[in-house]
């Protein structure tokens, strides 16, 4: 500590070694921990602005710079990307406001009502969300194949299908965060409503739905990420590169030609990213707060 | 204006059933009445429809979950009062049938033998052998034929009798007015060659009676009459091959068996009892991959939360310095793997760890070839540290969260104390921060189990194990080896996945109620 050099002109004089023993050493930390995280982000962006395609020459840092990867995503008939964003953007977000919708239903009816049922209806969401739909993607791929063979829009290969599978999943996750957010707007609210003549469409509809808008966004967003990153349901209902999301088709663009298509790859995975991390980064306040409430990655 | 609308609807009878606050039931008024109403035609016929297409299919269990389904619908919102019904009912409708019902049907599957072979009823299985099994008819008449390019595809025009009949794969031959002959275009020789192929595989059944066999053509002007080599006996249920005189009888393991155990497939699915379970226990190669299987995923899962846990919680503490400046930047920089999406990260993780041309090794380690992902220790441990990546941003925020909720005082306190600073953290900090976090542990405990997207993505549960019979790798969990077994290869597997399902299930419920009688989440419910 002796031999420590003064690095502050201004303010408090401090010398290195104590600066370091306070707050230096949590930046040298920092630093690591921003490489470790961005590190293969960096490298994928990278990648994708790599004319030249192979993973090998991937591998080259920024050496360097061109869109004609992008391009070619664009350009390849076989593995239609454009049509994949649509895809999943449409099932995404059609997801997304339909969970929403439906949760926020079951929760206002859990938070404000007293009827019989309540708590075994509460108790068995709770039992239902423990067994995630997955497991039962054998059930659902046959499930579909019958149903297709009579209805051809909800049998395999179609997305509204697809939908409708995942949102037989929206009540059981999504109500539990809700109905906490719910029973913390008083029901006082509920009552001056009621007094001055709206009736309980009105209130939810108006109301309620305005004052819960933070949790809506949260399970909106989860519901979100969580579908479009779904790979196991997607991949055994949509069958035809045209239906499918990103995540079957950029799966089926590595699992094929790994090596030789990879800064195409890239490109794809940065598009595909882009939406999801801007999102996520926007709404990071409300995120945060429901993450802790019970959500899981 | 609404009192109005309702006030006379909510006459003496309804206020005599004792229904308190029939006024606040009907809210919205007229507008709200004629959407409900607009609302439910729609459902209703739409119902309607479904009910009539799914009779037309001879399909009467659908029909009448459909039929029960919309006539619930109908009451719930029709009916005074139920209030609560009306909010639930669209998303239990959902929840009934795409997660309750399948979970259910999983639980029959697994008693069965549905797989590659086995994946209908013993009709289709019947007319599927007699169509497959053909051969021409040593002196079939020749018919001339024109090939036809329909809706369902490919169908043939046979002139007989002065009557003109067509017919396709599914369709028999069946006489035609020729004004329907418009709905086809004729194939010309261009075509025929272009769609050899297609041409030379169709089969048109002669009758609906499938011993009556198929016409097909060669060459898209002649057709022979074909039939099978099978026979089928109707009364004794058997098959016979009419080449070496074998007899193929329903020995009752879902399809046409000689004595010597030659099977013919497709067969049907039945019902084969604890078959799948007994096998998945006794069946030394399956029960092996099983083992290993299962203790990988519990390692997994338990180490995905150690090491996520475990890195946050150092991060929280270390940001947890008001003193420090940036603190935002990093935390915003430290987020992003978590708002990367899981499945890219796993393909980009692959491209990066890939032995002969990716980044780790050509960079780092300076072109050694170090089998990240194929040896089966090192893809043990590069699964577990893309999940690090991935997962520690999560266990960051929450722990920054948890520390910043205890209060100041108490560590003042213990200073005051005498308390050091690790010893502050160690008695204090520590156990509040665990009381909070402990639920979100075993929530993540839970999702791990089941994350089959890191493993799929980054080594396909691969390399696959030395021993095992079954296609199972030594990073396969549970979850990646059910979709393998049912998805994944020519020989599928339904009621064995479907089993396997099953014991995840048991698995899981045993691992919910030992957490809920840690965290009694139950007994917070009011």
């Amino acid at each position: 500590m002796s031999t420590a050099t003064s690095i502050s002109s201004k303010g408090p004089k401090k010398t290195f070694g104590q600066w370091f023993a306070a707050t230096g050493w949590r930046h040298l930390i920092g630093v690591a921990l921003c490489i470790y995280a961005a590190f293969p982000l960096l490298y994928v962006l990278s990648a994708s602005l790599n004319p030249n395609g192979t993973l090998l020459s991937s591998n080259g840092f920024f050496s360097t710079i061109g869109l004609e990867s992008y391009e070619k995503l664009f350009a390849n008939e076989q593995r239609p990307f454009a049509a994949w964003f649509a895809n999943t953007m449409f099932i995404g977000l059609t997801t997304a406001a339909a969970s929403v919708l439906l949760g926020a239903l079951a929760a206002y009816s859990f938070s404000r009502m007293r009827f019989k049922g309540r708590r075994f209806g509460l108790v068995s969401l709770l039992v239902v969300q423990i067994f995630p739909q997955l497991l039962a993607v054998v059930a659902i791929f046959i499930l579909l194949t019958t149903l297709g063979d009579v209805y051809p829009a909800l049998g395999i290969d179609n997305q509204i299908a697809l939908i409708m599978v995942y949102l037989g999943g929206a009540l059981g996750v999504n109500t539990y965060l809700m109905y906490g957010f719910f029973n913390t707007v008083p029901i006082e609210i509920d009552e001056a409503a009621k007094i001055d003549g709206a009736g309980h469409a009105r209130i939810f509809f108006t109301m309620i739905l305005r004052l819960v808008a933070p949790i809506l966004a949260v399970v909106g967003l989860l519901s979100f990420i969580s579908t479009t990153s779904d790979f196991v349901i997607a991949s055994v209902v949509l069958v035809s590169p045209e239906n499918q999301t990103l995540a079957v088709g950029l799966y089926s663009y590595v699992s094929e030609e790994f090596t030789s298509n990879w800064s195409v790859f890239a490109a794809g995975a940065v598009l595909a990213a882009i939406p999801v991390m801007a999102l996520f980064l926007f709404l990071q306040k409300y995120i945060v707060g429901g993450l802790t409430a019970g959500a899981g990655k | 204006m609404n009192l109005k609308t309702t006030a006379p609807q909510e006459a003496a009878p309804e206020r005599a059933s004792g229904e308190k606050s029939t006024s606040l039931q009907f809210s919205g008024g007229l507008g709200t009445m004629i959407f409900k109403i607009v609302a439910l035609a729609v459902l209703d016929a739409t119902a309607v429809f479904a009910i009539f297409l799914a009779v037309a299919k001879d399909a009467v269990l659908i029909a009448s979950i459909i039929g029960v389904i919309t006539l619930l619908i109908n009451v719930i919102y029709l009916k005074r009062g139920w209030l609560p019904a009306k909010y639930l009912a669209p998303g239990a409708v959902f929840l009934l049938i795409f997660q309750v019902f399948v979970i259910g049907y999983t639980g029959y599957i697994a008693f069965t033998n549905y797989g590659s072979g086995h994946n209908s009823d013993q009709d289709d299985a019947i007319m599927s052998l007699l169509q497959t099994n053909q051969q021409r008819v040593p002196d079939s008449a020749s018919y001339p034929v024109t090939v036809l390019d329909g809706a369902d595809g490919l169908a043939l025009l046979v002139q007989r009798e002065g009557q003109q009949l067509v017919g396709d794969s599914d369709d028999p031959l069946a006489p035609i007015d020729p004004a329907a002959l418009g709905k086809y275009t004729q194939l010309n020789f261009a075509d025929l060659l272009g769609r050899q192929q297609e041409v030379t595989s169709l089969a048109v059944p002669m009758s609906e009676d499938p011993t009556q066999g198929t016409l097909r053509t060669s060459d898209g002007r002649t057709a022979y009459q074909y039939t099978s080599t099978l026979v089928y006996d109707k009364g004794a249920d058997t098959m016979t091959d009419s080449i070496t005189g074998t007899v193929y009888s329903d020995t009752g393991v879902g399809a046409y068996t000689a004595p010597d155990g030659e099977q013919l497939m497709p067969g049907w699915s039945i019902n084969v009892g604890f078959d799948n379970f007994t096998r998945a226990i006794t069946d030394s190669s399956i029960r092996s991959s099983l083992i290993s299987v299962t203790v990988w995923t519990f390692v997994f899962a338990f180490l995905s939360v150690a090491t996520t846990f475990f890195l946050g919680l150092f991060l929280a503490i270390v940001f947890n310095d008001l003193r420090m400046k940036g603190r935002k930047i990093y935390r915003v920089i430290s987020i992003l793997p978590y708002a990367f999406p899981a499945f890219l990260g796993g393909l980009v993780w692959a491209g990066m760890l890939n032995k002969d041309f990716g980044f780790v090794n050509q960079v780092l380690f300076n072109g050694a070839s170090i089998p990240w992902l194929t040896d089966p220790w090192l893809a043990k441990f590069s699964v577990l540290w893309v999940n690090l990546w991935l997962g520690f941003p999560y266990m960051f925020l929450v722990c920054t969260g948890a520390l910043q909720s205890i209060p100041e005082e108490l560590s003042e306190a213990a200073k005051i104390d005498g308390a050091k600073p690790f010893q502050i953290f160690r008695l204090i900090k520590m156990p509040l921060l665990l009381v909070s976090v402990a639920p979100l542990l075993i929530s993540s405990f839970a999702f791990n189990f089941n994350n089959f997207n890191i493993i799929y993505m980054l080594t396909e549960g691969g390399p696959r194990l030395a021993d095992g019979a079954m296609n199972v790798g030594s990073t396969d969990i549970l979850i990646s080896m059910v979709y393998k077994v049912a998805f994944v290869g020519s020989q599928r597997d339904y009621g064995l996945a479907s089993a396997f399902s099953i014991i995840i299930f048991l698995i899981v419920s045993l691992i919910a109620v030992i957490s809920f009688k840690q965290t009694k989440a139950l007994e917070e419910l009011n």
